[in-house]
This record gives C-alpha cells, structure tokens and sequence, in this order.
C-alpha cells in the first residue's frame, strides 16, 4: 500500500527527516516535559514557542483502537479498501497517538492492546512513512 | 463593512462563571430556510448567496419586522466542510455576474461575507453591527445572543448556509493528488474518512460497555421519521423514503462501525433566525422564543483524535455548564436537540446532559425505549441531519418551533415543550444553546 507523498513543512521537516533516517521524533516541551503529537506552533499547555523540542521515540507502542475504511477519500488509497487504520498509542506515554494500515494485519482483525513496534515505510515520492508492525 | 471572527470574549467556556447574565432577554422571534437541493445546479438563483437572501427575507418576514428594523447580522462564513470549486473549473460567471461582487469571485458562490449580502440586500439599510461565528449556525447563535444582550444590536440576524458542487464529498483538492504538505500529511495520508474518529469512540464505546451497533436502529430510524415531518427539510422534499431497521443495518460501511447512514448527506440549504431583546420581542408576529444560556467548549483532544475517556469528561463538562448558566437541571429538560452529524456521538452528548437520567454506557439501551416524540422522553424531535440533511441547525429550527407550537406534525406531544437545548457538532467542543418558552 503507497501512501501519497509529502512534502516537508517548516513545522513537520524535523519529524520528516528524522523518519527519512528511520527515526521516530516526537515534539516536546522542555519546560511541561510534555510530549505533543500532531506538532503544533506551540506547546499546547504552556503556550510557549521556544521551549519546544524534537525527542527520539523508542519506536515501541501499542494498539488503541482501530476501524475498517471502505470509503477512503484519498484517491491513492482507494484501490486498496477495504483497510485497517489503527491508533498506536506511544510506550513513552499513551496519550501520545499515531495512524497505522497495520501492515501484515488482517483487515478488521487488528489486535486491540497487542504490541508493535515501528517499521518505514516509502510513499509515493520517497518520502519515508512511519508505520507499525505487531509484534508477539 | 467586512466582519471579523467574534471575540474569545463572547463566548462562555468555563464553568463556574454563574447564570447567564441576559439570561430571558435575548429572544428568538422569526425563522426562515430556503428550499434544499442535493448538489447546486449552477443556476444563479439556487446559489448559495441566493438562498441565502432568501432565507434571511423568510426571517425577517416571519417576525413581522420591516428591514430598516435590523440593525446586527451574525453569519457563518464558511458554507463547506467537504465541496471545494476545482482550481482548473471555470467559474461560473453567469451566477457570478448575477449579483453584486465582491473581490472574491467565488463570494455568494463557494463562501459567504457580509459584504456581499449587505451589496445584495439592499432593504438592509441599518446594519450596524456585524460578526462571523465561524464553522457554524451554533457558533453564530451563541455570538447573536450575546450581542443582542450586551445591546451591541437590538435586532439581529443570524445565517448559516451551505453549498453542495458536482462530485464527492472530501474528494479531490489535497486528497487527489499524489503528494501532499507535512502538516496535513500527519493525519491525512491514512485515507481515514471524517467518520472515522466518531468510529473509533463508538467502537471504543461499544467494547467498553459491551453495546453493539445494531442498538443504533431505533435512534436511525425516529429521527428519520421526524425529520419526513420536516416540510424544510431534504428528506421530506426530495426523498421521502423511511428508514428502517433493516435498510440501516444492511448498508454499506464508510469507516467501520460507522455505515452510510452514519454519515449525514450533504446538500445545499440556508437558513437563518432574527433575534431580538425580550421587551422588543412582545410586538413582534410571532411567540419569542427566549434564550435562557449558551455556552461552549473549546476542549481539543490530547493528540490525533479524541479517546472516549476524552469525550465522556467533556460532554459531562458541557452538561454542567449548560445547566449552571440557565440556572437549570437536566430535569427541566422538555426535550434534546443535540448534533448528530456523525449519528454515533448523538449518544455521547445525551450521556453527558444526563437526558432523563441516562449515565454513561446508558444511551444505547434508552434508544430501545419510546424515543418518539409522542413519548415521555422524546429524542432530536427535529430529525437532526439524519432526518434532513447535512446543515447542523435543524435542531435549533425545532427547538424554536417546538416551544412555539409552530413545528406541525412534529410536535412533541408526550410533553410539555417548555425548555429545551441543541447545539453541537463534536462532543468535544461545540456550543450549545438553553431555550425556553417563557423568560423566568
């Protein structure tokens, strides 16, 4: 499944290039210690714009939930519905989430609370993707 | 005059912050919608802006006013979530040419402004104040209602509209191409429909209290059945078709557990309200409608999409400040009119008004009871967008004509309409609003 390509921004070009290294980066706040996931201008508690920060993830997580998509809007992605997009929530802290196909999965039998770690994946213009694979 | 987005300052997002203080004062006192279409035919006169006009005429007139009465307009200027005009489309210039511009071509067309009603609507000759509640009519109730009772405009009108275009929903622009910016690419790249977070909390919901989709069906089809009693509404006038338990079943999915009929359909419709202070209200054509609170919350999930611990902890909030600026309890509640946009959240908000009782995991099995609006507990008499399309004021219609016993065959007859609440869309965030038939 190639998912279409990105395009680096100022905001996500860390979080970017760090997959296109096979790395997993989250934003940070260094003064909530805070992890924030989409990243956003700011920290979402405290406000400030200077205090944040990218932090490497260990690439460990487990499912939150999932749902089945059969009517995908993203024309790349339609050849391949029905699929599986799954919540991982982030072993460093769990209100931390990210999309996953859960690659390998059976569509609609996605183990709900089973481990994955991640894996990368390459979109449609080279861009590397982080995905998520179950792991025993 | 171009109108900005209201201040922060108007709205009211915190609790504690007591009884509304125009609570009575500010009156609902003339509705008006335009007629609905699935998709726009490019025909000038059923354009957005058109209908528009239209629906803000229907108002004023419902209210016996003159328009030189009118002083504040509050809309919405946004009238998509989903249909864009195609870049490389030629613009539809006989429509365009139609009316007085503005700078954006696509003005009355694909979006909304002040500016181009106000050039399009001459008989409004005493607007003095103006504002945009962004995203939706609830938004723009909250800011009308405290306008009017700050007295920044003593006779208001309030629109929200929507278009339709040629193709599908969410498709195209960004979602067609095959590469896309970082920021959205974090969330979009996934293909996950705009069902797909509602989904999630259903599912979530469901495994937690060991519910089950199906228990949706009589909820599906009660609000089906309200809004075919909807004469404004898309279903009633185009596709009078029922929906029963087993067409609800049946259909295909969208973003499983949510299926097409979970998904509201999308249509072009206008509709607008005039608003009033209460003194001024006891001359006007109609019996007021008086708002007795509104409140909002600006809550955003922690990160990709809202968990349903997420959801629970905020519609609860939502609840209590609902009730504490009307200075009411859920017990005063005649009847609901919450969102339903995604059908599987209108759960989520009954739970968290504590509607006749209902605790959380609760919602599912009072779908199996009398719902109808015949009953003791009757739920979105309206329909909401399951019954009438994709507009997300509906329920803020109904309320209005339910407390003034304009809503026809779709009047609550197993209560008293006396004080009722709608608002919306998502349980987390939203604004809400407190009616009542009476002042005190």
């Amino acid at each position: 499944m190639v998912k279409q390509g990105v395009e680096p921004d100022e905001l996500t070009r860390p979080f970017w290039q760090a997959a296109n290294e096979s790395r997993l980066v989250i934003q940070n706040c260094n003064t909530c210690d805070r992890l924030q996931h989409p990243p956003e201008p700011i920290c979402g508690q405290c406000g400030l714009r200077e205090t944040l920060e990218w932090v490497q993830m260990s690439g460990k997580g487990k499912i939150y939930n999932y749902g089945v998509v059969h009517d995908c809007p993203v024309s790349l992605l339609q050849d391949e519905q029905p699929f599986n997009v799954a919540v991982i929530m982030l072993d460093e802290d769990p209100g931390i989430q990210m999309y996953s196909h859960l690659p390998g999965v059976a569509v609609d039998e996605v183990p709900v609370g089973g481990n994955v770690e991640i894996v990368f994946e390459v979109s449609a213009n080279g861009q590397k993707i982080p995905e998520w694979k179950v792991v025993e | 005059m171009t109108a900005e987005n209201a201040p922060q300052a108007m709205y009211r997002t915190k609790e504690g912050l007591g009884v509304w203080e125009h609570r009575g004062k500010v009156a609902a006192v003339g509705v008006g919608h335009s007629p609905t279409a699935r998709r726009w035919d490019e025909r000038p006169e059923t354009s957005v802006g058109a209908w528009s006009i239209l629906a803000l005429r229907r108002a004023i007139e419902d209210a016996g006013v003159s328009p030189d009465q009118v002083d504040g307009l509050v809309i919405v200027p946004v009238t998509t979530t989903g249909a864009f005009w195609p870049d490389d489309k030629p613009l539809p210039i006989e429509a365009i040419n139609a009316f007085n511009q503005t700078s954006d071509p696509l003005d009355g067309i694909a979006k909304l402004s002040d500016e181009w009603l106000l050039k399009n609507m001459p008989e409004l000759t005493n607007i003095k104040y103006s504002a945009y509640g962004p995203v939706c009519m609830s938004n723009a109730l909250n800011v009308a209602s405290q306008a009017v009772g700050d007295g920044l405009t003593h006779t208001c009108l309030v629109l929200k509209a929507w278009h339709n275009l040629e193709g599908r929903y969410y498709q195209g622009g960004k979602n067609a191409a095959n590469s896309t910016d970082g920021t959205s690419a974090i969330k979009n790249i996934w293909g996950a429909p705009a069902s797909y977070g509602t989904a999630l909390q259903f599912a979530e919901y469901c495994r937690k209290y060991g519910k089950t989709h199906d228990m949706m069906a009589p909820f599906m089809s009660n609000s089906r059945r309200n809004g075919l009693m909807f004469p404004e509404g898309y279903w009633a006038q185009h596709r009078p078709e029922e929906l029963t338990s087993e067409d609800y079943q049946l259909a295909r999915w969208i973003a499983k557990p949510a299926n097409l009929f979970d998904n509201d359909i999308p249509i072009t419709v206008a509709a607008a309200y005039l608003f009033t202070t209460a003194e001024r209200a006891k001359d006007m054509k109609q019996k007021p409608v008086y708002i007795m609170n509104h409140a909002s919350s600006e809550t955003k999930p922690r990160s990709m999409t809202p968990t349903l611990d997420e959801v629970e902890a905020d519609t609860a909030r939502t609840g209590r400040m609902i009730y504490e600026g009307a200075g009411i309890t859920a017990d005063d509640l005649s009847f609901e009119n919450m969102y339903d946009g995604f059908t599987l959240f209108h759960q989520f908000h009954l739970e968290g008004l504590g509607y006749r009782g209902i605790k959380f995991g609760e919602a599912l099995d009072f779908y199996q009871g009398d719902i109808t609006i015949e009953g003791p507990n009757p739920v979105s008499p309206s329909g909401g967008n399951i019954g009438s399309g994709r507009s997300r004021f509906w329920m803020h219609t109904d309320c209005i004509q339910q407390l003034q016993g304009r809503a026809g065959p779709r009047q609550v007859t197993g209560v008293k309409p006396e004080i009722a609440v709608s608002g919306g869309p998502m349980p987390l965030g939203g604004n809400y609003t407190v009616w009542s038939a009476t002042p005190d």
